[in-house]
């Protein structure tokens, strides 16, 4: 079976001196033509789909509050909307970006994304974020946050907080694919004879009602091309595990070894739901070791949630075959420097892992579902035709 | 001279939009927007521009299913129609009722990063619990307060776009400086409808703020207008009706230490065009056929007796009874259309009776015929008029077909604008700000 791979992007890469190396184009980072750069050099690569990173608050390195530090990336551009601003300019690569889902409205999420998938004829995708941080709350006024320490999850007060916006990152994900299926797919009928442009029987109101808000819908959008666009979660524990295993498509989980891969793919095989979830690994990369040990001098502080690869593409590779038999179906890299580490995966490993007959030479599918190999998704609503 | 603004307006969810046309594609496929957007930057516009709505519109309780319907969230699609144009504007229509200023904030200054610096808002406010189901604020604003916080949520967003200062990304490497502050962005805002601080993620965008567009016609909106807009989406057809509300709005401004100039009148305006006058009048009265059907004529005859009517013919005469004098209308979702129900219906009635019109034809009639009809010369030289009159500075066209209605315009009526010298041969600006002649 060959792997998925995917890239996730975020500012300069995942390492916090990334902006500083020699190859960094820094001084673009709000640029629109440096996030097609890299969206084109991902599909050069056939990758199945880019991550975009995003967030409702300032990087920090600390979940506390900010940081304060003037050496480290700033800013961001709605993640949506840099895939929305690729989408007409490729013609194949999935676009995923981040939307936070604990303080937006379900309702324009839902109809943001289906556009996107408008917009790229059937390539669009979806990481639904939870937000925990006090100072993120603090944009919306609504609600004030605790500060909790993640770290200390065991604590029952933080343990409950955390349930608390995972419950409601589910109920956000459900009301949003309720809203795209709120429109059967041949809704729109043009009828002259009766002077209907629609058949109002094919539009549905979602009613969803849940502890965090309501939705009535149907919604203004037309069933999007994929009719559910792909939802993907990145999840460190078991409560996350859930939240991927009832509401996402594609989990991204965090292993540390062959051995570790193989007890998370377990636990999250156990969950119900799980059996149609593609259980993907993050690994940051860093392909030039030199590369990587000059901007660790710079700056020191690197960490990563997920496991950081720092060699050639020939040990990456062996890597990601080692965790295939692990039952990984697929990797989302995160680069440690952009657009090097980005480069060197599409110009080094992939031919790599097409030598072993492990990854596509060229798409054979045109939506990122297609990519996937998920199922025509079934519309809840349908009532002729289109139901599983 | 005057130099004429001109907008496309992508035709949306109403009756004038016309779907049984053979040349009438889809209303939601990228392809549409596209190629209309093309359209208006061959035709060297100022701005595309897309509306809004927040839940389709019901009328006795269901869907209502004879006009087109379905759309797409305005500022996702417009950072992919950045994709393929390069000088048009593009303006979002976004609710400032349902959605929240740091949200909505970075959605626009990162639009305006998308765009280089071609982004507009037209903020607009729903008031109605009907559109509030959808949302997680729920419920409903009070008509009153809908103006008091479209300007909060907008002065809100104006903080915030001027968090970063210019010179705030450095980006440098050696000296290992990205951001001159270490956390840009600060900001605190407490008023009556919004309390929020922290910080804002999105650097000062190119325009520095997109072009603010206000459409309502009451008295707080023009007020709002006047102190917050620069331009106006504003509904006056007729020259003597535009130059009236021109020299209005206008004449509010000094009070807010503006100049007439920062605000730019912009009437929505449909147009048809033929080789001979009597042509272009077929070509109306067509196409004003096509936009009524007979259903259509049955249900708009409804919103003003706010009654089921549908066991009348289209084609009989108008009800001999007088409309149901009841607040709760019989539609939701759209703005009220009618002050007095009782006396409009006897000025229809009348109005049939004397030019033997049935409830089809009446409708047809009352509803409003194009603003602009004739051969693309008389055209041009009209729309020249009403600018150099001062009642517009400008048009926002709505053509009544996607995705080729604007098609003829930009073929026959803007040369001869241009051959006048009150419309640019080619963008002299990168921005949509500076389309229009206003500050960046």
């Amino acid at each position: 079976m060959t792997l998925h791979l995917a890239v996730a992007l975020d500012g300069a890469g995942w390492h916090p001196a990334a902006w500083r190396d020699a190859t960094a184009r820094a001084g673009a980072l709000f640029d629109p033509d440096y996030w097609l750069d890299l969206v084109r050099t991902a599909e050069r690569g056939k990758l199945d789909f880019v991550t975009i990173e995003d967030a409702l608050g300032l990087q920090s390195s600390r979940f506390d509050g900010l940081d304060g530090r003037a050496d480290r990336v700033k800013g961001r551009l709605d993640a949506l909307l840099v895939a929305a601003r690729a989408a007409p300019v490729t013609s194949r690569i999935g676009l995923v970006p981040t939307v936070t889902v604990t303080h937006t409205e379900p309702f324009h999420v839902s109809t943001q994304l289906a556009t996107l998938d408008y917009l790229s004829t059937g390539r669009a995708g979806w990481r639904p974020q939870v937000s925990a941080r006090p100072g993120e709350a603090d944009h919306f006024g609504r609600r004030q946050f605790p500060t909790i320490d993640p770290i200390a999850a065991d604590d029952p007060a933080t343990a409950a907080f955390i349930a608390e916006r995972f419950a409601e990152a589910a109920d956000h994900v459900e009301a949003v694919r309720r809203l795209w299926d709120s429109w059967e797919d041949d809704a729109e009928i043009r009828d002259v004879a009766t002077g209907r442009f629609v058949d109002r029987d094919k539009l549905h109101y979602v009613d969803f009602t849940g502890r965090f808000f309501s939705v009535k819908g149907p919604s203004i959008t037309p069933r999007p091309p994929q009719g559910q666009p792909v939802v993907t979660a990145l999840a460190h524990a078991r409560v996350p595990y859930e939240f991927a295993a009832a509401s996402a498509d594609v989990v991204y989980v965090t292993p540390t070894s062959t051995d570790d891969a193989a007890r998370i793919v377990a636990e999250v095989r156990s969950l119900p739901a799980a059996h149609e979830l593609k259980v993907f690994a993050d690994v940051t990369v860093f392909l030039d070791p030199d590369r990587k040990a000059r901007l660790d001098r710079i700056d020191p502080g690197y960490a990563s949630d997920a496991h950081t690869y720092v060699g050639d593409p020939a040990g990456l590779a062996d890597l990601l075959l080692d965790w295939r038999t692990a039952g990984i179906e697929g990797f989302r890299l995160r680069p440690g420097v952009l657009p090097a580490d980005l480069s060197a995966i599409v110009d080094g490993l992939l031919p790599i892992l097409r030598a072993h007959g492990a990854f596509r030479t060229d798409y054979t599918a045109t939506t990122l579902r297609g990519h996937l190999g998920l199922r025509a998704a079934a519309n809840r609503y349908a009532t002729t035709g289109g139901a599983a | 001279m005057k130099q004429i603004i001109l907008a496309a307006h992508f035709p949306g969810v109403n009756n004038t939009t016309v779907w049984s046309d053979p040349a009438s594609g889809s209303q939601i496929a990228f392809d549409s927007f596209a190629r209309f957007a093309r359209t208006a930057e061959r035709g060297k516009f100022d701005f595309f521009f897309l509306a809004e709505g927040l839940r389709l519109r019901e009328q006795r309780g269901l869907i209502h299913d004879l006009d087109v319907v379905g759309r797409p969230d305005s500022v996702t699609l417009l950072a992919g129609l950045a994709a393929v144009t390069s000088h048009l504007g593009l303006a979002a229509t976004v609710n400032a009722t349902y959605n929240e200023p740091y949200e909505l904030a970075r959605k626009l200054a990162s639009l305006d990063h998308l765009t280089g610096g071609r982004a507009g808002w037209n903020v607009v406010t729903t008031s109605d619990a009907f559109t509030g189901e959808n949302f997680r604020r729920g419920g409903y604003l009070e008509r009153a307060d809908r103006y008091t916080r479209a300007a909060e949520v907008l002065r809100t967003a104006r903080e915030l776009w001027d968090t970063w200062p210019a010179d705030e990304l450095v980006a440098d490497a050696a000296a290992g400086v990205f951001a001159r502050h270490g956390d840009p962005g600060a900001f605190s805002h407490t008023g009556q409808h919004v309390e929020i601080h922290g910080h804002f993620t999105v650097p000062r965008s190119p325009q520095g703020r997109p072009l603010i567009i206000q459409a309502g016609d009451s008295d707080p909106g023009r007020e709002f207008a006047a102190r917050d807009a620069d331009a106006i989406f504003s509904r006056h057809g007729t020259l003597e009706a535009g130059k009236a509300f021109y020299a209005d709005v206008k004449g509010r401004m000094a009070a807010y230490g503006r100049h007439p100039d920062e605000l730019k009148i912009l009437p929505a305006s449909t147009f048809v065009l033929g080789d001979t006058e009597a042509e272009a009048r077929d070509k109306a009265h067509h196409i004003r056929r096509q936009q009524v059907s007979p259903q259509t004529a049955i249900l708009l005859l409804e919103q003003l007796w706010n009654k089921d009517l549908s066991d009348h013919d289209p084609d009989g005469p108008l009800p001999a009874f007088d409309p149901v004098a009841d607040d709760d209308s019989i539609i939701k979702g759209r703005t009220r259309l009618f002050d007095d129900h009782v006396a409009t219906a006897r000025e229809w009635r009348a109005m049939a009776e004397a030019k033997n019109l049935g409830i089809r034809d009446l409708i047809i009639e009352v509803t409003g015929r194009q603003t602009f009809i004739g051969t693309p010369a008389t055209v041009a030289a009209t729309l020249d008029e009403f600018v150099q009159n001062d009642a517009a500075d400008g048009f926002i066209l709505v053509p009544h077909i996607v995705p080729g209605g604007l098609d003829d315009f930009v073929d026959t009526v803007v040369p001869l604008l241009q051959e006048r010298g009150v419309f640019r041969a080619d963008y002299a600006t990168s921005t949509l700000r500076g389309h229009l002649g206003l500050e960046v």
